[in-house]
């Protein structure tokens, strides 16, 4: 009977997504620039759901240093900024379990879809929120 | 218990020729998912010892949990263990709920049991996954694991998390399962409604499956009591055991639950790993009725009976007093102990018992009298997770024995006792 499964799978479109392309590129610039010229197509991710929680935004007008998001964050990735009483959050240690939005009394803090966050850097401009 | 069965001395007195041989396995091996130490007596193909040397993934995260505050703690209980994500949440918001007396919503509660079933659920196929490939049977490991991805797609869906939910808080839960999501549930479940029969069939009706697990890693009914076993290592042995069924808590108290055992499926006990596979199979059955239930009978109100986080740290500052939260985890019983003091953020004391700790024992009868080959399959019946497990570690500074028998503990416990005591 599991034989009778495995026939019909082989019949089944394949459920891995081939992204961002199908076969690792010799260079990654080089496929970027190809993608950018037209020459070359990324494959989209997989739809995420409508409340991914994915890489935090935040609204920094809105925010009063009131520092309560640094309290409960379990792996320490808000930095305060006492100059300019603002916060700097590193992604790149973030569990995303988005405990800083729930608390943040003026709604500066969101949750977004974004999650490629992938970087070799931890200290690059996309890990870095401020 | 026949207590030459369990015989952890492994050097052969008696005898002058040597006729059995050691093998050690551990503690990073590639039949083991996880680091643990086994060293086997072995007479020819047969196991007739085996000592089993735990501690090689100890994290200090209670230590790391008594400097941070409780809702920090929270977050780092999900991470004790990845598969059990919710589990140890669920037992430690219980037991600060105890603690503080915080009162939970019914909904809450309801969601509650919700994801926790869920992830029984994707606990139980990665199991089954991971058995057949210790069979060596793969074509079986990546058939259940692509019916597992529909389960953990739906926790996605309900908590914005693939693993590590972070959906309760202390006084109910963080997000809702509005109608649209339950509409989402309900396809997921139906799709498992569908295939659990084939599922059943690719384990229960073949015949490798059942030449390679039916009186293999034996536990008996006297053995898993004798040995405190929990969870479906103690059901597959005939043990009707299960706190959901004993004491009843979140919204299973409205449930008729019942512990689930080979004889469920019309079989006589054995308790082999054959069992173990009928039981967690029936389970993820019982998990989609449960599931069920509490998605038809699921009642309104508040998700929350502290809505604003920042008061919720101010009551859980006051709260003083200790409590204990359990919940029965894929594995079996979760316990967490918490003791808080007016004043302090952090708890004073966090005691976390896992099952694999209380199911650790019964690999020693298991293993007895069964063949090397059989050492993988063994291991895995009971689902074993190291990082549940290593909760405490002995440094002797001394450089002496750091090994201490029941008599040494029990008299290392009773002098704290009595230096706390004054």
């Amino acid at each position: 009977m599991i034989f009778a499964t495995l026939i019909k799978q082989l019949l089944h479109k394949p459920a891995t997504n081939p992204f961002p392309v199908k076969y690792m590129p010799k260079s990654v610039t080089g496929l970027l620039g190809k993608v950018a010229r037209g020459e070359a197509r990324i494959n989209p991710p997989v739809p995420v759901p409508t409340d991914l929680r994915g890489k935090l935004t935040y609204d920094r007008d809105k925010c009063i240093g009131c520092q309560l998001c640094i309290k409960v964050c379990p792996a320490n990735v808000i930095m305060f900024k006492p100059d300019e009483k603002k916060i700097r959050i590193h992604v790149a240690r973030c569990t995303f379990c988005h405990q800083c939005v729930d608390i943040c009394p003026t709604g500066a803090l969101g949750l977004s879809n974004e999650f490629l966050l992938a970087d070799t850097d931890r200290f690059s401009p996309n890990l870095i929120v401020e | 218990m026949d207590s030459d069965k369990i015989n952890l001395e492994l050097g052969c007195t008696t005898c002058t020729t040597q006729t059995t041989y050691s093998v050690p396995i551990g503690p990073v091996h590639p039949a083991l998912k996880e680091p643990i130490q086994f060293t086997f007596r072995l007479s020819g193909e047969r196991i007739v010892g085996v000592d089993i040397k735990p501690g090689y993934a100890h994290r200090g995260i209670e230590y790391m949990g008594m400097k941070r505050n409780l809702i920090q703690v929270l977050y780092l209980a999900e991470r004790i263990c990845g598969i059990c994500s919710i589990s140890h949440p669920l037992a430690l918001t219980q037991a600060v709920e105890n603690a503080a007396g915080i009162e939970v919503p019914p909904r809450a509660q309801y969601i509650r049991t919700i994801i926790g079933e869920l992830e029984r659920i994707h606990s139980h196929l990665l199991w089954a996954g991971v058995a057949a490939h210790e069979l060596g049977f793969d074509t079986l490991l990546h058939l259940v694991w692509k019916v597992r991805e529909k389960v953990m797609d739906l926790l996605e869906q309900l908590t914005g998390n693939r693993v590590d939910y972070a959906i309760p808080i202390y006084g109910g839960v963080r997000r809702d399962i509005p109608d649209e999501k339950a509409g989402l549930a309900y396809e997921a479940l139906s799709y498992y409604k569908n295939l659990l029969q084939d599922m059943i069939n690719a384990f229960l009706h073949d015949k490798s499956v059942a030449m390679r697990t039916s009186n293999v890693g034996v536990l008996t009914y006297d053995d898993a009591v004798a040995l405190c076993a929990v969870g479906p290592t103690a059901r597959a042995s005939g043990v009707k055991k299960d706190v959901r069924q004993d004491m009843p808590y979140l919204a299973y108290a409205d449930m008729d639950i019942r512990a689930i055992t080979p004889e469920d499926y019309g079989k006589p006990v054995v308790g082999d790993v054959f069992d173990n596979i009928v039981v967690r199979l029936l389970e993820v059955d019982q998990s989609i009725k449960i599931i069920e239930y509490c998605l038809e009978h699921m009642p309104g109100g508040e998700l929350t009976s502290i809505p604003k986080v920042a008061a919720l740290l101010a009551v859980l500052k006051k709260a003083d007093g200790e409590g204990i939260g359990r919940h029965e985890a894929p594995r079996g019983e979760v316990f967490h102990y918490i003791r808080l003091e007016a004043g302090v953020e952090a708890p004073v004391a966090w005691k976390v018992k896992a099952p694999t700790y209380s199911n650790l024992m019964s690999w020693v009868p298991k293993f007895m009298g069964d063949e090397i080959a059989d050492i993988p399959i063994i291991a895995a019946s009971i689902d074993p997770c190291m990082c549940c497990l290593d909760r405490a570690t002995l440094v002797d500074q001394g450089g002496g024995e750091a090994v201490k028998l029941k008599e040494e503990l029990v008299k290392l416990s009773r002098e704290k006792t009595r230096r706390m005591c004054g």
